[in-house]
């Protein structure tokens, strides 16, 4: 199973993370900090897997983000490597030809994604077509949720 | 701008990151979080009710600050109203923030938990999925409790929706994995297994996680699961590209459910169906055949995909073993891999034929891609796919190319990354000592490696190559010549000196002859390292120089000069000048013949794991050497120990009764071995009543030892009458207590012995009761405890002999009680020996007895369940770890007696494990100090032919040959 995910950019920025295991605060953002360091000075031509403490990493740059998964001994490293590939697809998708800026301002948006594409670090679904559909009906669901606000209210001046 | 911000977007909260984002600096940033921190907080807490929308926003503001790596320690309470909310996207946020931010708050949970209930009570898929999300998200033992009965029924539900199915099926395995003994899947198992059937890919890709998790834990349960597996495998491997629509991913179809499919076979064995088998060898045959096949597309994720079910198949061949038609191909395959110009595949290529050289029908085709791997470990420009060549080359090393990879491993170590050096030495020193054939090669190899990569030999590979040449004595004039030649370079290194000076200190005279490397040279060449050394390397010099004095007295004058210069007799550091202290003290009192005792050759070491294996399994985490390779590495070093027959008794039994490793023990050693050594001068046999071998107070002892030697040493006597052999009848007595812990051990005419004794762990405690059943005094009366003959000696005994050695009678019909701690420090065969001395009526009684003291008083019994001991029974498989007898009953097959005789061992008995329920199985640990040995015990009675048939299995030897030989007696 995925153990978690990271998209960090090239300046080592965290843009999104997800734990499918339990660890202290202190931890992850320990590890995090360290991974990072490690993809980040690997150079283009390398290989996309490395072996870091007991896990194995699978990552892939996609322009300026790293997209980067730890998965377990026993895991596929290349079907790995797609489901990377997949998410980036669905991102893509869903904002319209994704860019970095889009899951800074739309995180949220982002993770719903990924937890309707994986879940507890297992595949949930790999059809392009199911996963939309379901962020696509909870959108509808929304829209319907609201109704329309001035901006003055929005930032909170009214 | 995308879709999503088109009208629906929180736009404070696209503000606030675009401020965040403006920021110049951190402070900045800091600041403005602060604001918005302090703002939120006043929302929260003001009077004024917050709306739905508003409280989503606050709380994804929180979220965002929280990703960007603050600390958020409120807004819980206000994510865990929004879940109740009934507008969808309000409920989404809540259920995001409890997922990123669960906090362990028992109240929260509780509240949260209930905001769950209502979810997958709602009948509304989205919420349901939420809920079953943020379970899955969350997996805490409380929402296990509350909810693993729950899920399975909406998992097998015909009328759940699909989509609620795959989250059901994951959000289970998760809660299965934290709290696997809350999820009973007992009365769904079938239905889950069928899962594997289900018409929507989607299920079936999500359902198998759970499967294979499942599967891996209850094999015996889940083994339906392999036909379903097989059948579903064959239909998407032989689907057209197109058959299986979204699910087809770059013209392969279904490459990630494959992959699972393939995954979960490798929970079990060969399918032993012969339809099964046959259908799924066609399977892996179609999937070797296609990779031959030319691509359907350029792009890499269709090579990805495909090869990913490519790897996952050959990993199922390799863990079935049993295909060699199947092993050759894949490892072909792997081998066109190997130059593939993507570096992934070049990586996994590596990895995966690495699995494959330890397959006896691939090893030789393995090796026959030698040339490629030596040139990738020397010209691939990624350290990490370095890294897999480095783990290959050792995987396919064997007898006939161990010369050529060792060589390519050094070479290439000049070279390595510093992040996978240490490694490379470890690997470079197993195989030299695994495959060496003639043991100056050996020799060199290590001193090649500690001469390029000196700084990353441990000192588990250099105690080992020392441990080798002290227990090869063919070897060993190589070695003094070697090492002299080694250390003459101007700068080499610390652990050199290390080596050199122990080999000097032992082996420098099988080199004295020539006069290049006459003694005061070997002396003066390891001096003027001296200096550079640090501690520990200087104090075993010192060592070293005062076995020089004995192995060359012409240096006795100067190294005692050295020894006396203040810079080692005042040396602040307190280890070096008492060193020095006791070194030049020793060598200016003792005699010649004292000092040879003293300071004689090491015996050949105890072999054991060697420790440099031992040391790269704990680097590489268990699994990563296999445990025949660790048996084969003990075979052959038992081979290297073989030869040697020059064991110093004495010596031996002090150093496995230390038990302290290799060098840093030389010194309390030599300590303990001096005094010994003198007391044995003018004792004879080594018996110490009332002196107790504490370790820590050796010191102590080599003080004792000096008042001694400069006193009069003749005048100290204590007794000097022979022990007599043991009785004829000790054997049996000994045998009586096997089962049993109290009881009479001895009795005559005159004297009565009962023992009492009781066992933790490794130590022990005994009472003896000598009863005088006469009416006249014993005078005289002393006992001692020896260990027999070669006196392995691996129990230490300290003696607390309550009747001091002042009062020695025992008044007419009287008791004495004698107390004794044991402490097992290593396995034993031999019970150790007590003899009673004393007069009666002018007459001397001489008894000698078998303490009963056996191995098996050291079990700590150990329950487990039949799977987990016919797992451990097949782990012990090794003929040398397994003793059997059969046998004739000696009394009445009576169950319960044996139960009672079982249980008196030390085991636990294990009920429902054997299938037979005639027979029995026991499992114990027995704890010494050293180490434990895991015991599994089978006997199987035969009552018509009133025989036994007696099997057990540890994982050393003599254990099993020991208990095998006491347990015999007992039925």
């Amino acid at each position: 199973m995925m153990r978690f995910m990271l998209l960090f950019s090239r300046q080592g920025k965290l843009r999104l993370q997800k734990w499918y295991t339990a660890a202290a605060e202190r931890d992850r953002k320990k590890m995090v900090r360290e991974l990072m360091q490690v993809v980040l000075a690997r150079k283009p031509k390398m290989c996309s897997f490395l072996e870091w403490r007991d896990l194995k990493i699978v990552y892939k740059r996609y322009a300026s983000l790293y997209f980067c998964c730890a998965v377990e001994e026993q895991d596929n490293e290349l079907v790995t490597l797609e489901v990377i590939h997949r998410f980036v697809e669905l991102l893509d998708k869903y904002f319209g030809s994704v860019c970095e800026l889009d899951i800074i301002f739309n995180f949220e948006k982002a993770y719903f994604i990924l937890d309707e594409f994986l879940m507890g670090g297992e595949i949930q679904d790999t059809s392009k077509k199911s996963v939309l559909k379901a962020i696509e009906q909870a959108d509808l669901l929304q829209e319907e949720d609201e109704s329309p606000r001035s901006v003055l209210e929005e930032m909170g001046l009214a | 701008m995308p879709a999503v911000s088109k009208g629906d977007g929180m736009r404070g909260l696209a503000v606030f990151i675009s401020d965040i984002r403006n920021c110049k600096s951190k402070e900045a940033e800091i600041k403005r979080i602060n604001k918005e921190l302090a703002n939120i907080r006043s929302k929260f807490k003001g009077d004024k009710a917050l709306d739905g929308y508003s409280k989503k926003k606050y709380v994804c503001k929180l979220l965002f600050i929280f990703l960007l790596g603050h600390d958020i320690d409120f807004g819980h309470m206000e994510a865990v109203n929004l879940l109740s909310s009934n507008k969808y996207t309000e409920k989404q946020i809540g259920y995001l923030f409890i997922s990123v931010l669960v906090n362990s708050n028992s109240e929260l949970i509780r509240l949260i938990n209930n905001a769950i209930k209502n979810d997958l009570a709602s009948r509304n898929p989205t919420f349901m999925c939420l809920a079953l999300h943020c379970i899955a998200n969350v997996g805490s033992r409380e929402m296990a409790e509350a909810f693993a009965s729950e899920i399975p029924r909406i998992l097998v539900a015909g009328d759940t929706m699909d989509s609620v199915k795959q989250s059901a099926a994951l959000c289970l395995l998760r809660l299965y994995k934290t709290s696997p003994d809350l999820v009973l899947m007992g009365e769904w198992t079938s239905r889950v297994v069928h899962l594997l059937n289900d018409q929507h890919m989607g299920v079936v890709t999500a359902a198998i996680s759970l499967i294979t998790c499942l599967s891996q834990k209850n094999p015996e349960e889940f083994k339906t699961c392999v036909s379903l597996a097989v059948s579903r495998l064959s239909r998407i491997v032989s689907s057209a590209s197109t058959d299986l629509q979204d699910y087809t991913y770059y013209f392969v179809p279904a490459p990630w459910l494959s992959c699972k499919l393939l995954r979960l076979l490798q929970c079990y064995p060969p399918p032993e169906d012969g339809a099964v088998k046959g259908r799924l060898v066609e399977c892996l045959e179609t999937i070797l055949n296609k990779a031959q096949e030319p691509p359907k597309s350029k792009k890499v994720q269709h090579s990805n995909a495909k090869n990913a079910i490519l790897f996952e198949a050959i990993a199922l061949i390799i863990h079935y073993d049993s295909e060699p038609n199947l092993l050759v191909r894949a490892c072909n395959q792997l081998g066109q891999f190997l130059q593939h110009r993507e570096t992934n595949l070049r990586y996994l290529a590596l990895e995966s034929m690495c699995t494959l050289a330890s397959s006896e029908f691939s090893h030789e085709a393995v090796k026959t891609h030698i040339e490629t791997v030596i040139s990738a470990l020397k010209t691939e420009r990624d350290v990490s796919v370095r890294q897999r060549a480095a783990d290959l080359l050792y995987a396919m090393c064997d007898r006939s190319n161990a010369k050529q990879i060792v060589a390519e491993m050094l070479s290439y170590l000049e070279t390595a990354d510093y992040s996978i050096r240490e490694e490379m030495v470890l690997k470079v020193a197993i195989l030299a000592e695994k495959y060496a054939v003639d043991y100056s090669w050996y020799v060199d190899t290590i001193l090649n490696l500690i001469r390029i990569a000196g700084d990353y030999v441990s000192e588990e590979v250099w105690y080992r190559v020392i441990q080798i040449v002290i227990n090869r004595d063919d070897v060993q004039g190589y070695a003094a010549k070697t090492v002299f030649e080694a250390l003459q370079a101007p700068a080499c290194h610390e652990n050199m000196v290390k080596v050199g000076g122990y080999i000097l200190g032992e082996f420098g005279n099988l080199i004295a002859g020539d006069p290049r490397s006459s003694p005061l040279i070997q002396f003066n060449l390891l001096h003027s390292k001296f200096h550079l050394c640090s501690v520990p390397t200087r104090a075993l010099l010192l060592s070293t120089y005062i076995k020089f004095i004995n192995l060359f007295p012409e240096t006795k004058s100067t190294i005692q000069e050295v020894l006396r210069c203040d810079s080692q007799i005042r040396n602040s550091d307190v280890e070096l000048q008492q060193r020095a202290v006791e070194y030049l003290k020793l060598s200016s009192i003792a005699s010649t013949d004292v000092l040879a005792t003293v300071l004689e050759e090491m015996p050949p070491f105890p072999e054991r794991e060697s420790s440099i294996l031992a040391k790269l399994k704990k680097k590489k985490g268990p699994g990563a050497v296999s445990g025949s390779e660790l048996e084969e590495g003990k075979r052959d070093g038992g081979e290297l120990n073989g030869g040697a027959e020059r064991v110093c008794p004495l010596f031996s039994s002090l150093y496995s009764l230390l038990s302290l490793p290799l060098f840093s023990s030389l010194y309390p050693l030599l300590s303990l071995l001096s005094l010994l050594s003198i007391l044995s001068l003018s004792l004879g046999p080594l018996t110490l009543p009332s002196v107790s071998l504490d370790l820590s107070s050796h010191r102590l002892l080599l003080l004792l030892l000096l008042l001694l030697l400069s006193s009069a040493p003749n005048s100290c006597s204590f007794g000097a009458e022979e022990c007599s052999p043991p009785l004829p009848e000790s054997d049996e007595l000994l045998n009586k207590f096997v089962c049993k812990n109290n009881g009479v051990l001895f009795e005559n005419q005159l004297l009565q012995i009962g023992v009492k004794s009781e066992y933790r762990q490794n130590l022990g405690r005994m009472y003896l009761f000598y009863g005088n059943k006469t009416s006249v005094q014993f005078l005289n009366f002393s006992t001692a405890v020896t260990c027999p003959g070669e006196l392995q000696s691996h129990i230490l005994y300290s003696l607390n002999v309550q009747t001091k050695p002042a009062e020695p009678v025992v008044e007419g019909g009287a008791q004495v009680q004698q107390v004794l701690n044991i402490e097992c420090l290593s396995d034993f065969s031999e019970a150790p020996l007590l003899n009673i001395k004393f007069r009666y009526g002018g007459a001397l009684q001489n008894i000698t007895l078998k303490l009963p003291i056996t191995i098996n008083k050291f079990f700590q019994p150990t329950e487990m369940s039949s799977q987990d001991f016919f797992q451990r029974w097949k782990q012990l498989s090794l003929p040398q770890q397994e003793a059997q007898k059969i046998f004739k009953a000696k009394n009445a097959m009576d169950a319960e007696v044996l139960k009672a005789k079982l249980l008196g061992l030390g085991t636990a008995l294990l009920e429902n494990v054997d299938p037979n329920p005639e027979n029995f199985v026991c499992a114990g640990v027995i704890q010494t100090k050293a180490k434990q040995v895991g015991c599994l015990l089978r006997l199987e009675p035969n009552a018509q032919a009133q025989m036994y048939r007696l099997t057990l299995r540890s994982s050393k030897d003599t254990v099993s040959k020991r208990l095998c030989e006491l347990l015999a007696e007992q039925f």
